[in-house]
């Protein structure tokens, strides 16, 4: 990022024995977009019927083989270079070997040793405009497992498969977070960047995106601490929950007298707290050897710099210009650059007419309404283009800023073009002198006392004069005109 | 009748295509022999119906003669499919209680080329459980035995060898002209060996692996047994192919198989690795490998002696990287989606219960093997290690065929052995595969050809080893040594009906 910024003030937690500060890490599961999974040609949609979109592969029927997706390679090395990481021309996937019954192969396929992408870098903004480096240290793909579901028989429990087999990319950090703020910023800004790259669609709610958290306490400039690993976190504010809990909870047993045990918890939402899943002695052996179905995965120079062409601006940069190019503020760049389809839509809105005001009508009016309706930018009534549109018509001094608020929500509310609003309800400011002098006429005979008292040194009557005429007018005199003609008139 | 079932491949392609024949009687002979050889339990699954159904659309389309071109290669000639090829609607068991009653919705890539390719199914032979074993005793549905017999022991059943013993037995007895196998340390050329008849593995990845059940996925291979070089040819043609369901499938060229049968050997060089003389081998095991040096050097080839020096290394390693994939292949058998299930008060209960009725001895000796040698502290000490030395005997190969055309062993250290010989020690067993493990370690081509009878009366096998994706040499020395050998001893039939 060009601007030089501070590194943010780690979070400490005060203890007993003085203060304590957190370290986190983060392992984000992020499913790939591509119509089929990794390693079959089944379907992937989101919310289809139960083992609807399960290939035999999926099923792992006897004597099934995997063959690698290629558009998921290409989606995993575009997200290597979208975290300007280390792309590994040559990568191994391996079997993790355990038992589960929404695990149909027995195994799962994932990148042990040697994953397809290295060491990358993802700059992390704070609220108070602090920036932490964070370290990735790697990405690998691997399959996603099924779904049990244990809640429909009481002594049963049923398998669904669609999942089974779909691309995930394992985006590992470096324990490099000091604070659940910065985490949860992480985690927006990896989503942020995947969404611009067309590689993840970011939904955690549908759990295409989930994040493992790891937490560990220690004495500032000690060395790191035992972590616990946090499961399947899937909301921003659970991940924060989780931290805060999770940290306290180790601060209290060190403090105690106690040790932290290396081990997988799981997040309760509904308690906010975090518990134990099992321990490192009781961890799984996953048995990894490389898959002998499939040889390794290999690609050439040419195949990531055909994608590298291909990359769309991401958000750092896009940031940037939007400071250094079209002036806007840190700020406004900063909310606009957020999601890829706020900044594809203001720079519609902004094209050809002034970024500033675009800015403030995109985050200001529209999120308004949007943020009022729960509508999604995408699903916005009005386009860019509309919006656009009004922005013209202020301009060039066809309808006023008070009059375009209006014409907004109408937008919003119609679907229709500024253009026609304006003419359907006759909007069109009014800015001929005659017209206006003859309103203004008409305002001073019926209002005589008052054109006294004002000729007597009664200033403020200015303001009454004017929303009479503009009254007069529906509000679309042009109000510079009227002043001009009110002062020349009063003053007579 | 007894004569069809004596022709082979080659004489019933040309008896049928002149239609001096029809497969449809040339089927009905078969499911005749078939029916009558139930004694050796060859079998696991008899598909009568089906190969008839097969027959008379092979009879339409040789009778159709303005389709005259599209006659497949194995056109109305009935074959056995050993039962770890899935095949569509028919029962697929891999001779384990675990898939009993298991019938795919689809058909393996091999099966599914030898059909279009015009061949009839006779049915599903039997094999050792997930074919782990070499002797075909470790079977979920009983062993197989040879047609074979002692000339001394009228009576005491020969084990057929394994993992294809099914499909040897039905070869050798004349059950089926011709059968598929699949081989991961010997499976195809130690049966072959033992009942004297052709078995080859061709080159890893020559022929598909999708829908066959997996043993050792980085070893298995699908190869033809047939009764002689030229059938081998001809099936193998039918049966390889690059397929894109299966990533470790190579996309080669298929080079036409029975046209590199010209008898001519002249001038080849063939290596005779000194570390396959092993201490204690049997003297006429000894004594026919070099009767083969002296038929090829006849022939016009030159004999020399190379080194292959990690040879006895092989063994203990592939008893490291095969245990070590099958335990994890063999994972996907849980109870869960198809095949056997046994109910447990937990999730574990049920898998301990499924598993432990479900997989018989060996397949749990090999899957707790394969399970320690990857685990936590012991993955360097044993599978990492096992790799290191795949990776020096293919290194060993290359070297050898940087001088030389092909190589020349024995393919086992012994003839067939009676049932329940070995059945205490899988050591003991486990040494059958000497001779086979180390070229399924560096995936190359090899054959065994029926070269002679050892002093018991039971048939002997050379086999004959190339470099990779050159399966044309392996046949024509192959061919040579076959013609050489002349070995035209076939099993007395003791079985069925002896009219």
């Amino acid at each position: 990022m060009s601007d030089t910024v501070k590194a943010p003030e780690p979070q400490l937690i005060q203890g007993a024995t003085g203060d304590w500060e957190i370290v986190l890490g983060l392992e984000i599961h992020a499913q790939v977009v591509s119509n089929a999974k990794l390693f079959s040609g089944a379907a992937t949609e989101f919310g289809a019927e139960p083992n609807t979109q399960v290939s035999l592969v999926d099923a792992a029927m006897p004597g099934m083989l995997p063959v690698i997706n290629e558009v998921v390679v290409e989606q995993a090395v575009r997200t290597g270079l979208g975290l300007k990481a280390q792309i590994n021309n040559y990568s191994v996937f391996d079997r993790k070997n355990y038992f589960y019954p929404d695990l149909p192969q027995g195994y799962q396929i994932s990148q042990f040793s040697q994953p397809i992408v290295g060491e990358g870098i993802v700059h992390v903004e704070l609220a108070d405009g602090s920036v932490r480096e964070v370290g990735v240290e790697r990405l690998h793909l691997e399959q996603d497992a099924g779904k049990s579901v244990h809640d429909l028989h009481p002594q049963q429990t049923y398998v669904d498969l669609n999942r089974s087999g779909v691309a995930l990319m394992e985006i590992v950090s470096k324990p490099d977070m000091r604070s659940a703020e910065e985490a949860a910023a992480y985690v927006r800004k990896i989503r942020s960047i995947l969404r611009y790259l067309g590689t993840c669609d970011g939904n955690m709610e549908q759990g295409s995106m989930r994040a493992d958290v790891n937490v560990s306490v220690r004495k500032p400039g000690d060395d790191l601490g035992t972590r616990a690993e946090i499961k399947n976190v899937n909301s921003l504010r659970f991940i924060q929950q989780a931290i805060d809990y999770e940290a306290q909870r180790q601060v209290d047993i060190i403090e105690d007298g106690g040790a932290i045990k290396q081990e997988t918890r799981l997040f309760d939402a509904g308690s906010g707290t975090t518990r134990a899943m099992r321990s490192k002695e009781e961890a799984h052996d996953y048995r990894y050897f490389p898959d002998p179905d499939l040889l390794p995965l290999e690609f050439d120079d040419a195949f990531v710099a055909r994608i590298k062409a291909d990359l769309p601006e991401l958000p750092d940069d896009k940031m940037d210009r939007f400071q250094a190019e079209l002036g806007l503020s840190h700020y406004d760049a900063g909310v606009l650059v957020a999601e890829r389809e706020i900044a594809d839509y203001f720079e519609v809105v902004a094209n050809g007419r002034d970024a500033k005001i675009a800015a403030n009508w995109v985050s200001g009016n529209l999120f308004g309404l949007l943020n009022k309706d729960g509508t999604a930018i995408t699903d916005s009534p009005v386009t860019a283009e509309q919006l656009g549109g009004l922005l013209d018509l202020m301009a060039d001094g066809t309808i006023s800023g008070k009059i375009a608020k209006d014409v907004f929500e109408d937008m919003f509310a119609t679907g229709k073009d500024a253009a026609t609003i304006v003419d359907e309800k006759g909007l069109k400011q009014v800015s001929d002198t005659g017209a206006i002098e003859t309103m203004v006429d008409e305002v001073m005979a019926a209002n005589q006392d008052k054109v006294e008292e004002y000729r007597g040194g009664k200033d403020k009557l200015m303001g009454f004069f004017v929303g009479q005429v503009m009254k007069a007018s529906k509000g679309q005199a042009n109000p510079g005109v009227v002043n001009q003609i009110l002062k020349n008139k009063l003053s007579g | 009748m007894s004569t069809l079932t004596d022709l082979t491949l080659a004489q019933a392609r040309d008896k049928l295509k002149s239609r001096e024949i029809s497969s449809r009687e040339l089927t009905e002979a078969h499911i005749v022999a078939m029916e009558d050889a139930r004694d050796l339990n060859a079998f696991i699954t008899e598909t009568p119906e089906h190969a008839l159904t097969m027959a008379d659309a092979a009879d339409a389309r040789i009778k159709d003669e303005q389709n005259g071109d599209k006659i497949g290669p194995i056109e109305g000639i009935p074959v056995a499919i050993k039962d770890l090829y899935c095949t569509e609607g028919v029962q697929t068991t891999a001779a384990s209680h675990i898939l009993e009653g298991f019938k795919p919705q689809y058909e393996s890539t091999v099966t599914a080329n030898m059909w279009k390719a015009g061949g009839v199914m006779l049915g599903k032979t039997n094999l050792d459980e997930f074919a782990m074993g070499s002797s075909n005793e470790t079977s979920y549905f009983g062993n197989v035995i040879s047609p074979w017999r002692r000339t001394d022991d009228n009576a005491g059943q020969i084990v057929p060898g394994g993992s294809s013993g099914g499909s040897a037995s039905a070869v050798a007895a004349r059950i089926a002209i011709a059968a598929t196998g699949t081989d991961t340390g010997g499976s195809i050329r130690q049966p072959a060996s033992f009942v004297g008849i052709v078995g080859m593995k061709p080159t890893y990845g020559r022929c598909s692996r999708w829908g066959i059940v997996a043993f050792a996925s980085s070893l298995d291979q699908p190869g033809p047994m047939t009764r002689t070089v030229r059938d081998s040819a001809i099936l193998l043609q039918a049966m390889a192919g690059h397929d894109p369901k299966d990533s470790t499938s190579v996309n080669q060229p298929l080079p036409d198989f029975e046209a590199a049968l010209t008898g001519d050997i002249k001038g080849l060089k063939i290596g005779i690795p000194r570390e396959y003389r092993m201490d204690g081998m049997a003297s006429e095991i000894d004594d026919l490998w070099k009767q083969g040096v002296k038929w090829l050097e006849d022939a016009g080839a030159t004999c020399v002696e190379i080194s292959l020096p990690h040879t006895k290394y092989a063994l203990p390693a592939y008893y490291i990287v095969a245990p070590a994939e099958a335990s994890s292949n063999l994972a996907r058998y849980d109870g869960v989606r198809y095949g056997l299930r046994v109910d447990g008060d937990s999730l574990e209960e049920m898998y301990e219960a499924t598993r432990g009725e479900g997989f018989g001895d060996e397949v749990q000796r090999r899957v707790l093997i394969g399970t320690y040698v990857l685990s936590a502290g012991y993955y360097d000490a044993y599978y990492l290690k096992a790799q290191k030395v795949r990776t020096r005997i293919a290194e060993d190969f290359r070297n050898a065929f940087e001088q030389v055309d092909a190589i020349l062993t024995p393919t086992a250290p012994s003839a067939a052995f009676a049932a329940g010989e070995k059945g205490d020690d899988p050591i003991a067993m486990y040494l059958n595969d000497i001779f086979t493990v180390p070229a399924s370690m560096a995936g190359l081509p090899g054959i065994s050809v029926p070269a002679g009878l050892s002093a018991d009366g039971l048939p002997l096998g050379l086999q004959v080893l190339g470099n990779a994706f050159d399966e044309e040499t392996v046949f024509r020395v192959g061919s040579v040594l076959e013609q050489a050998a002349a070995f035209d001893a076939r099993p007395a039939k003791w079985w069925g009906d002896k009219s």
